[in-house]
């Protein structure tokens, strides 16, 4: 009887587990991303240096317009291939808020590389007020705060078209059907030849995009590689560790595996 | 319990400490040389150590993590990005204490699940087990107070769902929630008062474990047979043979661990977490942390009221149904020594048991899933009926199967079978 009892119940767990699985979450957005392979990802990925420094061009010439970079320093370029004294010229060609003078007045100086790369907008209401409402995101983090955020960030920036018929779309608004609700404030940013390569790479939407992810990855996570590389000494180390703890524990135990009887009653 | 043997160092300062102070005996007799136990534990009973291992990297993590971060709610979520990116070796550090929190649950859940599925909470271990309990039950004020530092949007909007479940409380439920904000909302005061107790409660967690293992001792480890330990020769010394096999399971369990600590660092977080926290921007869904998933989902299960059918009359509404449901799900485990009726232990010898047991856990996968998803189509239904099944395990199949349930004959020792084999 308890048997019929418990193969009834699991029958309907099983049917249970199997109704969950099956429904899968409900997209937001018209258009799952577009997966690319990236060099920084899996267990061995790096930066693509050349890549990043690119990405570190398009965002200059095109993103920094509208969007900040609020944990970024002008030294962290150094962790991109740059030398102290090309990042200490980078800085000096931006202006930033320097110490009050003697007078009280406030003063501006050349950024040092200790200084966050400048905001485009003084504050929110004035980033809002010349981008017709809507708030361009700080990009720090972009690519982390994102599902699949390198692959949402490509898909975005590659992905805008004409919108699906019946759908209108805002005046100063476009399509793009990666974005969720379908109706995004950035026109298309990355137009084929907006920027001239250093090195001559074809400027093509597709390259550039893909440039500017791996610069946004390198921004939000300046110690990738750092921590990979730890992570196999740290590996290799515990893997040893546990081989020695385990044969050790294998000699340990002989006496009790062949029945020793450690307390004569 | 063992009788206590009194150690005495040969070291002559040694001896005069040990003397004033016995702390060696104290070791020696609780995890020692001179602590008989039962000779044939297996892997599941790695997972205590473990976790108290992961108590100690949390208090030592965080401690350090404390130094730098800031709570307030201008800067914090600042402060942990300079943590990560400005502070010596604070881009290890923040995953190891965030990941150590998953892997402290994990460590805890198998614990518990272990305990479940052989009896441990069974005569006369049930204030061994109750305490742990408590143990879990600050670990989840403790796990939630510390996911509201950082201060992204899933923490803010994580703590304004759960202290408002507070207001469903009769009477006093108001009150209760202006004490947790510390104001009229979770803001500024909210924060800091959680960073306080965040940096509290483990220490407080450290106290119980103590009380927890001195329980242990006094009614000694039970074991996978769930048999009493008739005679010295069911017994082995804890150290070396469990210290090392110990030690082995560490080194299997780091390895795991810090692979998401390097290579996944952010596989059990939500991205939303990276994004300020905005009071003026809900996410598209609000999900707690995976380890209380299973709560959240018995929580938003309940979706009627409870009153006279046809009229306006309400006794209990949902929400404090709800509420009532995810706490009764967690404090009823502490009758549960009184709602297992069986007198056998371990599930080995009870094979209805068996069964039930790895329903509950499909039930605890389900109601998991449930909990991640948004309560929309086929989930809510999903949700109610594993709820339903979680409350029906323990207070109907426990009792019931304790009578009914043929269990299987008990070996006569311990030491019987594995003896026997060796000659």
């Amino acid at each position: 009887m308890t048997m019929k009892f418990t193969k009834n119940i699991a029958v309907a767990l099983i049917a249970i587990a199997g109704v969950a699985g099956a429904a899968s979450a409900s997209s937001k957005a018209d258009k799952e991303p577009i997966k690319q392979v990236w060099s920084f990802e899996g267990v061995t990925g790096k930066y693509d240096q050349a890549a990043v420094q690119r990405g570190w061009q398009v965002y200059q010439q095109v993103c920094s317009a509208c969007h900040s970079l609020k944990y970024f320093k002008f030294r962290n370029l150094a962790g991109m291939g740059y030398e102290d004294d090309m990042i200490k010229a980078f800085a000096k060609e931006y202006e930033v808020a320097g110490e009050p003078d003697d007078a009280g007045d406030e003063t501006v100086r050349a950024a040092l590389p200790q200084d966050t790369f400048p905001a485009p907008f003084p504050n929110e209401n004035a980033a809002r007020a010349s981008n017709g409402g809507a708030l361009p995101p700080d990009l720090s983090l972009i690519v982390k705060a994102r599902h699949d955020g390198a692959n949402y960030v490509y898909s975005l920036l590659t992905g805008y078209s004409d919108a699906p018929a019946g759908r209108d779309i805002a005046e100063g608004k476009s399509y793009n059907g990666y974005f969720k609700g379908g109706q995004i404030g950035m026109a298309s940013p990355l137009s084929e030849g907006i920027i001239d390569y250093e090195g001559g790479m074809p400027a093509t939407q597709e390259q550039m995009a893909r440039d500017v992810v791996q610069f946004l990855m390198y921004v939000a996570e300046p110690k990738l590689e750092d921590r990979k590389h730890m992570g196999f000494s740290v590996m290799l180390f515990l893997l040893a560790m546990t081989i020695i703890f385990y044969l050790s524990m294998k000699k340990i135990w002989k006496p009790v595996k062949e029945g020793k009887n450690f307390y004569e009653d | 319990m063992a009788e206590w043997e009194t150690i005495k160092p040969e070291n002559k300062a040694l001896g005069w400490f040990e003397e004033r102070l016995p702390i060696l005996s104290l070791v020696h007799n609780v995890v020692g040389p001179g602590t008989p136990t039962p000779r044939n534990l297996n892997y599941w009973w790695n997972f205590g150590s473990l976790a108290g291992l992961m108590l100690v990297i949390q208090i030592l993590s965080g401690v350090v993590l404390a130094m730098h971060y800031t709570p307030d709610t201008a800067v914090a979520f600042d402060s942990v990005e300079r943590i990560v990116r400005d502070v010596n070796y604070g881009w290890l550090l923040r995953p190891m204490h965030a990941n150590g929190a998953s892997f402290f649950f994990i460590a805890v859940y198998i614990h518990i699940l272990r305990g479940l599925y052989y009896g441990s909470y069974k005569a006369p271990r049930e204030v061994l087990w109750m305490l742990g309990l408590v143990i879990f039950l600050l670990m989840m004020a403790t796990a939630f107070m510390g996911y509201v530092l950082p201060w992204g949007q899933m923490s803010y909007w994580g703590a304004t769902v759960i202290t408002n479940l507070f207001s469903a409380i009769p009477f006093v439920g108001e009150d209760i929630r202006t004490l947790l904000w510390g104001g009229f909302s979770v803001d500024n005061p909210t924060l800091k008062r959680f960073f306080s107790l965040h940096f509290l409660l483990p220490f407080v967690i450290f106290g119980v474990v103590i009380l927890h293992i001195w329980a242990k001792k006094v009614s000694d480890s039970g074991n996978p047979l769930g048999i009493e330990v008739k005679s010295g020769a069911d017994q082995i010394p804890f150290h070396p043979y469990y210290t090392i096999k110990d030690a082995f399971g560490m080194g299997v369990f780091f390895l795991i661990f810090a692979y998401f600590i390097f290579f996944a660092p952010d596989a059990l977080g939500h991205p939303d977490n990276y994004i300020p926290a905005n009071s003026m921007v809900t996410p598209d869904s609000i999900v707690p942390e995976w380890y209380f998933l299973p709560f959240y989902a018995i929580l938003r299960s309940i979706t009627f009221d409870i009153g006279i059918p046809g009229t306006d009359i309400t006794f209990i509404s949902a929400k404090l149904l709800g509420v009532i449901a995810m706490f009764a799900s967690i404090l009823l485990l502490f009758a549960l020594p009184w709602l297992d009726t069986s007198k056998v232990r371990s599930a080995r010898f009870r094979p209805t048991y068996r069964w039930f047991f790895w329903f509950l856990v499909a039930d605890l996968v389900l109601l998991t899933i449930v909990g991640g998803r948004k309560p929309e189509g086929i989930y809510p239904l999903l949700g109610l009926l594993g709820t339903a099944y979680y409350f029906a395990h323990f207070l109907v199949i426990m009792p019931i199967l304790g009578f009914k349930e043929k269990t299987l004959p008990l070996p006569e020792s311990i030491a019987n079978p594995v003896v026997k084999a060796a000659e």
